[in-house]
């Protein structure tokens, strides 16, 4: 376990030291959040009525995931990990006693975490002084609270297993960009990165809410601001964790057979 | 303990000729050859051997590396090394080999060089202590203790090559494989690396596999040759073996006093200096022996030599033998 570990912290203070990305992102987060709930708010003028949350519970939403966009960006890839397939350096990391698999999914752990750690912080103080009811709310209760927290770390673990998925497809596609494009934004858009979940039309929510995408931002941010209560809590993280053992599972099988096949690059 | 037997590998290769309307045609249907890197490659080395691994380019040197190493799986055939199959049980059997590949790095490129090693000594799980030791042998053997501070990106090839031996034997492994250790190194870092691979091979009794193109680092370190070609081992010996098998040339190189030295059938000048004289007796021709009687007779000899022929030599006509 410890030399996981040592691949976490390189990776975590190496993250930690862009201080200057951090401030940009930042701005371009508050700017971001603020258009969006602008645009609603527009939306809301009109009739409240036929919207699924208020507006409060989907400020808090927008700035939750404004805060900890850095935990669930689809967009966001290791290159060292592409371009350790592509050139045929995965040699050398092959012949170290690791595995591949828990090497990769710890590298990206920490580069998440450390880049939300930098930016979390800024954005959700200043959402809390913002006027209302633009403003981001307490969580709806103590217990909705927790689960966040809960929810947020299955969550995060949902979205590193899935973009392993595309890292795995390096061996057979050598180019990974075609299918970085497309999971981008099929990510982005079922878990609800460009609207919540609960505006989708409700035949289509049906089927949203059981696929991986769902168990990435969208679960955590409705419990958290109440959408999700009660049992919903309990059947939105079970449904999490499956994904995860899913994800895992699936991830590992398809690095194995990756790597009985593997040609390393290059001679 | 390294035993091969009957290892094959394939490898499907793309291919298609040049030209726009050949990459279209691709698009559609793909033509692979499939080139069949390993043939029934089978050998064993013994504990504390150093073995050198020949061949032209694309002969499967690297590949044979890379399947003892755990990182390929083969077609077929059985490699057992310390025990192990190396890739269905790598993670334990990489614990116990250090690789170099001369033509990669493995130092983290931004970052002094001495935390990479850091990084090594948590990935292999060394001891606080025996990394000490560990790291101030190496790094006194390889005379690289003023540069383990400077970032992997600004040394010199010798430099980090110095340095990439020295991150795969922090692990202290059984066994050591070395492709292409010395390429591109000038001639003083390739006696270091030479000097330090034998030092390691006799005073840790560790086993050294290399692969290399540069025959001296062949006839500086190893007693034991194995030629790969198209595939296939084609010899496995020791280089006196080999040399023996070619050595219907040798040198003689004598230091004389007195006239110059008269040539007889078989015998051929081929650098005549002063008081020296390099000549090439044909064997088949002339014994050595009559020879040196030859020369003996004609004039005062102070000293006189007999070589056979260089292992550069011996490879080039080998690789003509077997056609290669």
């Amino acid at each position: 376990m410890r030399k996981y570990l040592t691949f976490f912290k390189i990776r975590f203070a190496n993250g930690l030291q862009y201080r200057a990305a951090a401030w940009a992102g930042v701005a371009t987060q508050f700017a971001w959040g603020g258009m969006t709930l602008l645009m609603f708010w527009a939306f809301y003028q009109n009739g409240k009525n036929s919207f699924p949350m208020t507006f409060p519970e989907l400020s808090s939403y927008i700035w939750l995931q404004q805060a900890f966009l850095a935990l669930f960006m689809a967009w966001y890839f290791d290159n060292d990990i592409f371009s350790s397939v592509t050139s045929g350096n995965i040699a050398y990391e092959l012949c170290r006693p690791v595995d591949i698999y828990a090497m990769w999914f710890i590298k990206n752990l920490a580069v998440r975490i450390s880049r939300a750690v930098l930016r979390c912080m800024p954005i959700l103080i200043v959402a809390i002084f913002l006027p209302k009811p633009f403003n981001i709310s307490p969580p709806a209760s103590v217990i909705s609270g927790l689960f966040f927290l809960v929810s947020m770390a299955l969550g995060l673990l949902v979205m590193v297993a899935f973009s392993m998925l595309i890292y795995i497809s390096t061996f057979y596609t050598l180019s990974p960009l075609g299918i970085r494009i497309l999971a981008t934004s099929v990510i982005e858009f079922f878990a609800g990165g460009i609207i919540p979940i609960p505006f989708f039309p409700e035949k289509l929510q049906t089927v949203v809410q059981i696929l991986p995408f769902a168990s990435m931002q969208n679960t955590p941010f409705l419990i958290y601001n109440g959408y999700m209560g009660g049992s919903q809590i309990f059947w939105g993280i079970l449904i999490q964790a499956c994904w995860i053992l899913g994800l895992v599972v699936l991830g590992k099988i398809l690095m194995q057979m990756a790597l009985k096949k593997v040609v390393v690059q290059g001679g | 303990m390294i035993e091969l037997r009957d290892i094959c590998k394939t490898f499907k290769v793309a291919k298609r000729n040049a030209g726009l309307g050949e990459a279209v045609k691709a698009l559609f249907r793909r033509e692979y050859s499939e080139i069949r890197a390993l043939k029934n490659v089978s050998f064993k080395i013994d504990e504390g051997e150093m073995v050198g691994y020949i061949g032209p380019n694309g002969a499967g040197k690297s590949s044979t590396i890379k399947i003892m190493s755990g990182i390929l799986t083969p077609d077929s055939g059985e490699c057992v090394i310390n025990g192990r199959v190396p890739w269905k049980e790598r993670i334990e059997h990489v614990k116990e080999i250090g690789v170099v590949f001369g033509q990669r790095s493995q130092l983290w490129w931004d970052v002094p060089v001495v935390d990479s090693f850091e990084l090594l000594k948590d990935i292999y799980r060394v001891d606080e202590l025996s990394f000490r030791k560990n790291l101030n042998e190496l790094t006194e053997l390889l005379d690289i203790g003023e540069i383990i501070r400077t970032p992997a990106r600004q040394l010199s090839l010798g430099q980090r090559m110095r340095c990439e031996i020295a991150a795969s034997l922090l692990h202290n492994p059984r066994v050591l494989f070395l492709d292409e250790p010395t390429i591109g190194l000038d001639a003083v870092s390739k006696i270091a690396v030479r000097n330090f691979i034998r030092t390691i091979n006799k005073e840790r009794c560790t086993t050294v596999i290399l692969t290399t193109h540069d025959m001296q680092d062949i006839e500086a370190l190893t007693e034991r040759i194995l030629l790969i070609g198209k595939g296939k081992i084609l010899l496995d010996g020791t280089l006196n073996e080999l040399k023996k098998r070619n050595s219907t040339y040798k040198t003689l190189v004598v230091d004389y006093t007195g006239e110059r030295i008269k040539t007889v059938s078989g015998l051929r000048v081929t650098k005549d200096l002063d008081g020296h004289v390099e000549l090439v007796v044909d064997t088949t021709l002339l014994p050595v022996s009559q020879a040196i009687a030859i020369i003996s007779s004609q004039v005062d000899v102070s000293d006189i030599s007999v070589m056979g022929a260089t292992a550069e030599e011996m490879v080039v006509s080998l690789y003509k033998e077997f056609e290669i």
